[in-house]
């Protein structure tokens, strides 16, 4: 029974960045955008979330600022891909490059520095008794509450609201939702720039919450891994949920293994998740090879009104 | 005067680049009408009507609606107008319920509850119920048959309330029955003080429809008249430019011995749908075989597995006594079957390369093309200039991409290809689709040729005319199987639309 609560209070601490960046993976790729820049945005989230707090100690300007910096970083890849109708992937890549690097430039002055205390955890002693989860419940941060909400909320977004319904249009057929009257640029624009901004803020809880404390290069990985979580995901939050949980055991699942102290090369450990990517790609590939992918069915395509048949 | 007209389009210009596809056009048509578009393909009837329901903005001329001034910006201010168009390629979302895509563009409510959605079901299906359209409204569309599908756009148009309703080359994708209840709609529309708006070239439909017609050719309106003042061979000389010969049959002649042999042979398509079914088929020498049906029951996969673009799971393919390789293509093309496909700039030609290039693909390998891996580059320029002249492809120069020649001369130089194989069997999947009256008789008669040789044509067409004149036997496809089979003469419309319809000449739905 310890077993498992601990496990899942790791793999909850630990899939929450990730839920956080697939939810908004799913909110650009839904409407017919391939966002590769996963990696950049949440590295630039984090930088900025770790230099603002430690400027000004204030949880409010520090989720604000890291909306504002993926903000911009959102509305230049929706204008490449959307406006200028640019290569998405490459734009993705672009921004994966970029974020890498300008955070590891502004990170270096405050390379080390440990941020602590940043996110209140809720205590909620009533929710103790409840088995096994009951424990995990009561102890965990806001901004793990907050992902909850939002899996909740997207779901019923793009399923139960009118919103949700042009969402799904200007995704998968933008030529209908041109003529059913939808303005299909200045949505793509609206949520290539919400998403990005919720990637931006994984980032900045990997930081204030997962691992406080900047180092260059601090997400490893995660921006792809969550990349293709929305391809497991199938583009849907609540499987999002569950994905990013499964990753975030497999995550610390090689810290433990070293804890233990087995004889495996510390290495070999940290590409468990990795590997386990590769081969649920493999199997899930195979397995769906004659269904349809859930993928929006105009992603990647930019749309042109006056373009001839 | 300008009140009768609820439509009225003056000098309306439209360019796509360098390419004037609408030339000082003036369109009227009278509230309450059904107004014909007749025109051949390609000479710019959907431009006209993609300006009308905001897709593409006119390059000068001005639209008048009810009397006044217009400007039509988007697919949303002509939704305001009250203008709502059925394209020929529906506006649907495939992945979302016809009831969705109906109130797709709906503003008001937020919130979709359950609830919401079960009273705008009903209120979808009390419309159509209304118009005599039936549709399963809370299935996914990509489950729909195509003529439910269009009924899903007229009804969307209708829910949004518009009066003025255009539809594009609506009776391409429909049974002969199908056409018949589409038209009862439109009647009913009209009745209700509607305009209706349908595009088209087929000179039977205006006939049968229409109340006025406004006749198209290259990007030109020329003559707009009453039905009741013209009849099909005007309209006819009108749409052409010259005389139309009647389409003559082929003088019925008896084939040479079996050369394509299917027997019960199963074929799955992507995503793992079965596409054929125990499908039975044989081809004899000398003998134009004809497949109708209604898109999407077997025809494209058909034609795959033919030419070796497919696997088949079961079953067998004879031909010309021996086996056919399953799956090869370069098997297919060497045992002598020629492919002429159903979208020649997909699969038939490389839009960016020249005339010598695409003429290329097929005989690369021989002595003649290439020697030593090398291709002989002027003696393939001089062999692909004599082909062109023989086939009367008309290109600027053998190097031109392909891409910027016109559908006529593309398929030309797509025959040109295969008939120089010297093939046994021809496998034509809609050969003269968005080609005009003249570019279409050229490929009637190349195909004529090939049979008068003693080859053995497939031809598969959802054209039935085309079909009814050329074959020799015609068989008809239906849910991957050969439903009916009629030859040359006893075959009837009527008949054939039956089949096509997965109906037995009882009436009954057949049991599949």
């Amino acid at each position: 029974m310890e077993l498992i609560t601990q496990l899942l209070v790791a793999a909850v601490s630990s899939g929450t960045p990730l839920l956080i960046a697939t939810l908004g993976g799913i909110l650009i790729e839904r409407s017919g955008i391939i966002q590769l820049g996963a990696e950049g945005l949440m590295l630039m989230g984090a930088v900025i979330a770790c230099i603002t707090y430690l400027n000004t100690g204030s949880l409010g300007i520090t989720i604000a600022a890291t909306f504002a910096i993926s903000a911009v970083l959102g509305v230049i890849h929706a204008f490449l891909c959307v406006t200028l109708r640019a290569n998405q992937i490459v734009s993705g890549l672009a921004m994966t490059l970029f974020g890498a690097g300008l955070s590891a430039y502004l990170g270096k002055s405050i390379a080390g520095q440990p941020v602590t205390g940043a996110v209140p955890k809720l205590d909620l002693p009533w929710l103790e008794p409840i088995p096994v989860v009951g424990s995990m419940f009561a102890h965990l941060d806001l901004f793990t509450w907050l992902s909850f909400l939002l899996v909740i909320g997207m779901h019923l977004y793009i399923h139960r609201t009118s919103w949700g319904l042009h969402l799904r249009a200007i995704g998968d057929n933008p030529p209908t939702a041109d003529v059913m009257g939808l303005r299909v640029q200045t949505l793509r624009y609206s949520y290539v720039i919400a998403g990005s901004m919720l990637i931006g803020l994984a980032g900045a809880d990997m930081l204030l919450v997962y691992s406080p404390t900047w180092i260059e290069g601090l997400t490893a990985g995660r921006g792809w891994i969550a990349v293709a979580l929305i391809i497991f995901a199938r583009w849907n939050p609540v499987r999002a949920l569950f994905c990013a949980y499964f990753f975030g055991a497999l995550d610390t699942l090689g810290f433990r293994i070293q804890l233990i102290g087995s004889d495996i090369p510390s290495y070999f450990l940290k590409m468990i998740p990795y590997i386990v990517t590769i081969l649920v790609l493999m199997f899930l590939g195979w397995r769906n090879r004659n269904k349809p992918s859930g993928a929006p069915e105009a992603l990647g395509s930019p749309y042109i009104r006056e373009q001839r048949f | 005067m300008s009140e009768m007209y609820s439509v009225v389009m003056n000098q309306i210009v439209k360019r796509f680049g360098p390419v004037i596809a609408n030339d000082h056009v003036d369109f009227r048509a009278k509230t309450g009408e059904i107004h014909a578009l007749l025109g051949e393909n390609g000479v710019g009837k959907s431009t006209m009507m993609c300006m009308l329901s905001g897709v593409y903005r006119p390059t000068s001329g001005e639209i008048v609606l009810h009397g006044k001034p217009v400007h039509i910006r988007s697919p949303k201010d002509a939704m305001k107008l009250g203008i709502g168009m059925v394209f020929q390629n529906f506006r649907l979302v495939p992945n979302m319920t016809a009831a969705e895509n109906i109130v797709l563009g709906e503003a008001s409510s937020f919130w979709r509850g359950p609830n919401w959605i079960k009273r705008k079901q009903e209120e979808v299906e009390a419309l159509a119920r209304h118009f005599g359209l039936g549709f399963p409204v809370n299935r996914p569309i990509w489950q729909l048959s195509v003529g439910e599908q269009q009924r899903v756009e007229i009804v969307k148009t209708l829910y949004r309330g518009a009066d003025l309703i255009i539809l594009d080359e609506p009776t391409s994708v429909l049974t002969p029955v199908e056409a018949e209840q589409l038209f009862e709609t439109l009647y009913q529309m009209k009745a209700e003080g509607k305009t209706v708006i349908l595009t088209t070239h087929k000179l039977k439909e205006v006939m049968a429809s229409s109340d006025r017609i406004s006749v198209m050719r290259k990007g030109k309106l020329t003559h707009t008249l009453d039905k009741a003042d013209t009849n099909e061979r005007e309209l006819a000389r009108l749409m052409v430019g010259k005389e139309m010969a009647v389409a003559k049959s082929l003088e019925s002649h008896s084939p040479g011995k079996p050369l394509l042999i299917v027997e019960k042979l199963d074929v799955y398509a992507d995503h793992g749908r079965k596409a054929l079914n125990q499908l039975e088929l044989r081809v004899n020498e000398g003998e134009i075989v004809g497949v109708a049906g209604v898109a999407g029951n077997g025809q494209s996969e058909l034609a795959e597995v033919l030419t070796g673009l497919r696997a088949w799971r079961k079953g067998s393919i004879r031909f010309n006594g021996g086996e056919l390789h399953n799956g090869s293509v370069r098997g297919a093309i060497e045992a002598g079957i020629a492919h002429v496909p159903e979208n020649r700039m997909k699969s038939g030609l490389a839009g960016s390369l020249g005339a010598v290039d695409n003429l290329l693909f097929k005989t690369y390998r021989t002595k003649e093309r290439s020697r030593f891996g090398f291709l002989r580059t002027s003696a393939n320029r001089a062999w692909t200039q004599s082909l062109i002249e023989q086939f009367d492809v008309k290109t600027p120069s053998v190097d031109a991409p392909v891409r910027q020649l016109s559908g006529g001369n593309q398929q030309k130089l797509l025959f040109a290809r295969e008939i120089h194989q010297d093939p046994l069997l021809m496998v034509a999947v809609h050969p003269t689709q968005g080609l005009d009256v003249g570019a279409s008789e050229g490929v009637h008669q190349l195909l004529a040729r090939m049979r008068g040789e003693g080859k053995g044509v497939l031809l598969i067409s959802e054209d039935l005319d085309e079909v009814m004149q050329l074959s020799d036997r015609i068989l008809v496809i239906y849910n991957g199987q050969m439903v009916g089979e009629l030859a040359r003469g006893e075959a009837s419309r009527e008949q054939i639309g039956m089949y096509m319809a997965g109906l037995r000449e009882s009436g009954e739905e057949q049991a599949v």
